[in-house]
């Protein structure tokens, strides 16, 4: 067991833990966050992803011993209702999710690419989510989303 | 905390209270359910809930707020909006005065639960019929009221006034509100999809739909992308433990030694045992998982129970058959095959598909001696309550189970087998039990969609006439275990505490009405590879058997038009008989700019190591009719298959929300898209081995269509008739026949993988 300092959406927090423990439980258990989810512990699905100092990161395959100083952002931490990201503002206007249980990765992965990418190609934006999984087949609202929020940040 | 959870803890812990004095720490409900309390609305139905008692599905709040308690559920595809359009159209108020209240065992009627894409279509018959007796109910007492007959009071937004003096007026609020309506409805008696109550009141006719029809948004979409929803996952209760089940390498085998010291080095973690079950638990998650990798155990030398997966498809075609049933037949087949100028033969095969939600099943069980409460994510929460009696010993009144939006549902998936895995760990325990699968169990443990074998089979005369026509499909059964978890048997701890297992035998035939003089449409089912707690049992997933068949059928259609030179259209629309069929069709091909001709022809194109091509499929699903043309692009050199465009033309009756209409067939023709080009469960001797997500490959984005453009029929003089489902099962025969128009092979096997359809190219 050991101690970690961590910065979760601008708030300090000390966790004691095992050093191998994923983030992932750190925020769910230990902090009693709600998100981010776990769906497959093998950093496959992206259900799980928050941002370490503005990358996507999957925290059920980030030990903790690895997170250092580095600022956690999670989805709750990205935008809010009232200051929504513009990623959240298009998934809100085109209806994205259905179950949204894999809706994590995807408004991560794309918040992080549209900051560094602007005014991204199709087939750019479909780089930038290749390996993300959502089962319930919504991808086709994603990528308009994801277009959208791309035009709101050019 | 925030508002949401705060608004909805009022509302839940009151129901909560009264049904088990159980304690939630942490649930929110759908946002609507949840603002319709904030607001006032009475959001309790009047004990005891009685499908007979109008209170049990309609309340009127102090502030005009109006409450539906939905015996089915959501599964993220907008189903609560469209019922509170449906009561809202028939009470004459905005559909955001109606918040809707699904899947709780204390406050809603068992409706069936998510089931068959019967949610609007058999669901909203309940609500729309008692949401009509309560307007009725309440113009009567305006009557009395304002003293003027019925016919010269008007209603609109929830206000009562007499035509022609706006000022003479009674509101919802004023006569009902926060009160019970005390008044009865005639019930059939029946629970699940076909329960049916009415009053004396006529739902309106829709020539005065003002509500239905219309794109009201979501209402569970900011919860979701702000994070402020809470999932089954995220259920907390005190003193909660966290369980994880132990599963067998070898399937069949049973626990004879376990090394409690083996996990003695993890704080708090233990083993919990009885007969063949066994897990672990934890008071934190990650030392129950810990615990669960670690845990050493002897298990039973089981005989490897599965085939060679290279003969699981001569397997389903040598195996004994378990149940017959030829369900359409007329003319006389038998006697045509001899004297036709040409009979022409196919078989087309299936694999074995997995729900793969996005995660793994999860429930939490608080069982107490007497009691027990249970929150689950599986699409029937009033089967889960039965099952959590069984395995318990309890009375079926005293489990109270608590829908809570789980991580993707497309039948009876893992999350049924967790909610009795919960129960039994919690009573061993004596504490709340939480438990959420591993991926592995996700992936390998859930239910699966059967595979299965299809033939094919039509002659022909000198001039290309079907003179017969013949399907039979062949495979696992529908249902190894049950569509839902109501008894023990059929889930994995009810079956390794010993229940009996008792396979149900189903399948089903193609959907359509294609006229040939001499017809059969058949099935056969087989026995399961393994009569116990197996990896490989089947149940129901998203359009059960629906892909399969109309995989077979509408390919071999396709090949009786290319065996005939015809059109695929052409001879789709020769011979279906059924006018919504027929537009269907018709409409697909025309927004799609077909050009007719045969396969191979006009629609062919492509350059350099691409062939490119269209296909068509068409099919019913009930009363639902799809027809789907798929354009693709095949790599001649790779064998990638690419499926960019799809024109879908869908006609479910009445639609209630277009956009959210819309927003399903995308859902479905990806879901159909995935399941055609990369799904395939994979096993060996011992187990299931395609247990994540590189050994289940489900369509990436990358491989995502990029149209999929939609021509929604609308017949608003028809009841609603379903669309959850019936877009997935054209898709895979669609791209199959857009292959072949491609390059002329005919894929027949699914999933269209890139070394099956190099080979098949190269055959």
């Amino acid at each position: 067991m050991a101690r970690f300092k961590l910065n979760v959406n601008g708030r300090e927090h000390t966790v004691t833990a095992d050093p191998d423990m994923p983030l992932l439980y750190a925020l769910r258990d230990n902090l009693g966050m709600n998100n981010p989810h776990f769906g497959c512990g093998l950093a496959q699905c992206g259900a799980c992803t928050v941002h370490l100092d503005g990358e996507p990161a999957r925290s059920c395959a980030t030990p903790l011993s690895a997170v250092g100083d580095a600022k956690i952002t999670t989805l709750a931490g990205l935008g809010t209702p009232e200051k929504p990201h513009p990623v959240q503002q298009a998934y809100v206007d085109e209806e994205v999710p259905q179950c949204g249980y894999c809706i994590n990765g995807w408004i991560m992965t794309a918040a992080a690419f549209l900051k560094r990418t602007r005014n991204p190609s199709d087939e750019q934006i479909r780089d930038a989510l290749s390996g993300l999984k959502c089962r319930c087949g919504t991808h086709l609202a994603i990528l308009r989303a994801v277009k959208r929020a791309a035009k709101a940040m050019a | 905390m925030n508002a949401i959870s705060k608004a909805n803890l009022s509302v839940s812990r009151r129901a909560l209270l009264q049904a088990s004095g159980a304690l939630i720490v942490t649930a929110a409900l759908p946002a609507a359910a949840v603002e319709a309390a904030a607001q006032g609305a009475a959001a309790a139905v009047k004990p005891p809930l009685l499908p007979t008692e109008l209170d049990s599905w309609v309340a009127v709040g102090r502030d005009g707020q109006v409450t539906a308690f939905f015996g089915k559920m959501d599964m993220g595809q907008g189903v609560d909006v469209a019922i509170a359009q449906i009561v809202a159209e028939e009470l004459d108020v905005p559909a955001t005065r109606v918040g809707v209240v699904m899947g709780d065992t204390a406050r809603t009627c068992n409706q069936g639960g998510a089931s068959g894409s019967t949610g609007v279509q058999e669901g909203g018959i309940a609500l729309r019929n008692a949401a009509a007796e309560a307007r009725r109910l309440l113009v009567e007492h305006a009557v009395q009221r304002l003293k003027v007959p019925a016919d010269k009071l008007t209603v609109s937004d929830g206000v009562i006034s007499v035509s022609g003096e706006p000022a003479k007026k009674v509101s919802y609020a004023q006569i009902i509100g926060g009160h019970y309506f005390d008044s009865k409805l005639d019930w059939n008696g029946k629970y699940g999809n076909p329960l049916v109550v009415s009053g004396q009141a006529k739902p309106k006719p829709h020539d005065q739909y003002k509500v239905i029809g219309k794109s009201e948004p979501r209402r569970d979409i900011a919860g979701k992308v702000f994070a402020k929803m809470d999932y089954v996952t995220d259920i907390k209760v005190p003193k909660m433990l966290h369980g994880r089940m132990i599963r067998p390498a070898v399937a069949g085998a049973v626990p004879v030694a376990v090394d409690e010291a083996s996990i003695r080095n993890i704080k708090g973690a233990r083993v919990v045992r009885k007969a063949d079950f066994i897990g672990v638990v934890a008071e934190r998650e990650w030392d129950a998982i810990r615990a669960s990798q670690q845990l050493k155990v002897t298990w039973s030398d089981a005989k490897p129970p599965f085939p060679d997966q290279k003969d699981l498809y001569n397997h389903i075609r040598q195996a004994p058959v378990t149940k017959r049933a030829v369900e359409k037949e007329n003319g006389n087949v038998d006697a045509v095959w001899t004297n036709a100028a040409k009979v022409i033969e196919a078989e087309y095969e299936w694999p074995f598909q997995s729900h793969a939600s996005m995660g793994p099943g999860c429930a939490i069980v608080d069982a107490r001696p007497d009691h027990a409460t249970c929150w689950t994510g599986s699409q029937k929460p009033h089967f889960t309550a039965e099952g959590v009696a069984k395995i318990l010993g309890l009375p079926l009144a005293k489990v109270h189970a608590i829908w809570i939006p789980g991580p993707g549902s497309y039948g009876r998936n893992d999350a049924g087998d967790t909610a009795l895995d919960a129960a039994v760990l919690s009573q061993l325990t004596g504490r709340p039990v939480r438990v959420q699968g591993m991926r592995y169990e996700g992936h390998g443990w859930d239910p699966k969609g059967p595979a299965s074998v299809h033939r094919a089979r039509a002659a022909l005369d000198a001039q290309g006439n079907v003179l017969a026509y013949e399907y039979v499909s062949k495979g696992f059964s529908r249902v190894d275990v049950n569509t839902n978890e109501s008894d023990p048997r059929d889930t994995l701890a009810g079956m390794l505490l010993g229940a009996e297992i008792k396979p149900g035998y189903g399948f089903g035939v193609p959907a359509e009405s294609y006229a040939f003089a001499n017809k059969r449409l058949a099935w056969e089912t087989i026995a399961p590879l393994l009569l116990k707690a197996s990896p490989l049992r089947t149940a129901h997933m998203r359009d059960p058997v629906g892909p399969q068949i109309h995989f077979g059928s509408e390919s071999f259609i396709d090949e009786l038009a290319a065996a005939t030179g015809a059109d695929p259209v052409e001879f789709r629309l020769k011979h279906l008989q059924d006018p919504r069929d027929i537009a269907v069709v018709k409409a697909a091909a025309e927004r799609a700019g077909w050009k007719p001709g045969p396969a191979g022809g006009v629609r062919r194109g492509g350059s350099g190591d691409i062939a490119t091509g269209r296909g068509m499929a068409f099919v019913q699903r009930g009363k639902t009719v799809v027809a789907v043309v798929a354009d693709v692009e095949v790599n001649k050199r790779t064998g990638d298959v690419q499926a960019p465009h799809f024109v879908v033309a869908h006609d479910c009756g009445v639609v209630i929300n277009p956009e959210t209409l819309r927003r399903v067939i995308e859902g479905n023709v990806v879901q159909g898209t995935s399941r055609a080009l990369s799904e395939e469960v994979t096993f060996d001797h011992n187990n299931v081995t395609s247990v994540d997500w590189l050994g289940y490959q489900i369509l990436d984005i990358k491989d995502a269509p990029q149209t999929v453009d939609i021509v929604l029929i609308n017949r608003p003089e028809m009841m609603p008739l379903g669309a959850g489902e019936p877009s997935t099962r054209p898709i895979a025969a669609a791209i199959a026949n857009a292959i072949y128009d491609a390059t002329g092979v005919r894929i027949r096997r699914t999933p269209f993988t890139p070394d099956r359809v190099k080979a098949a190219m190269q055959a």
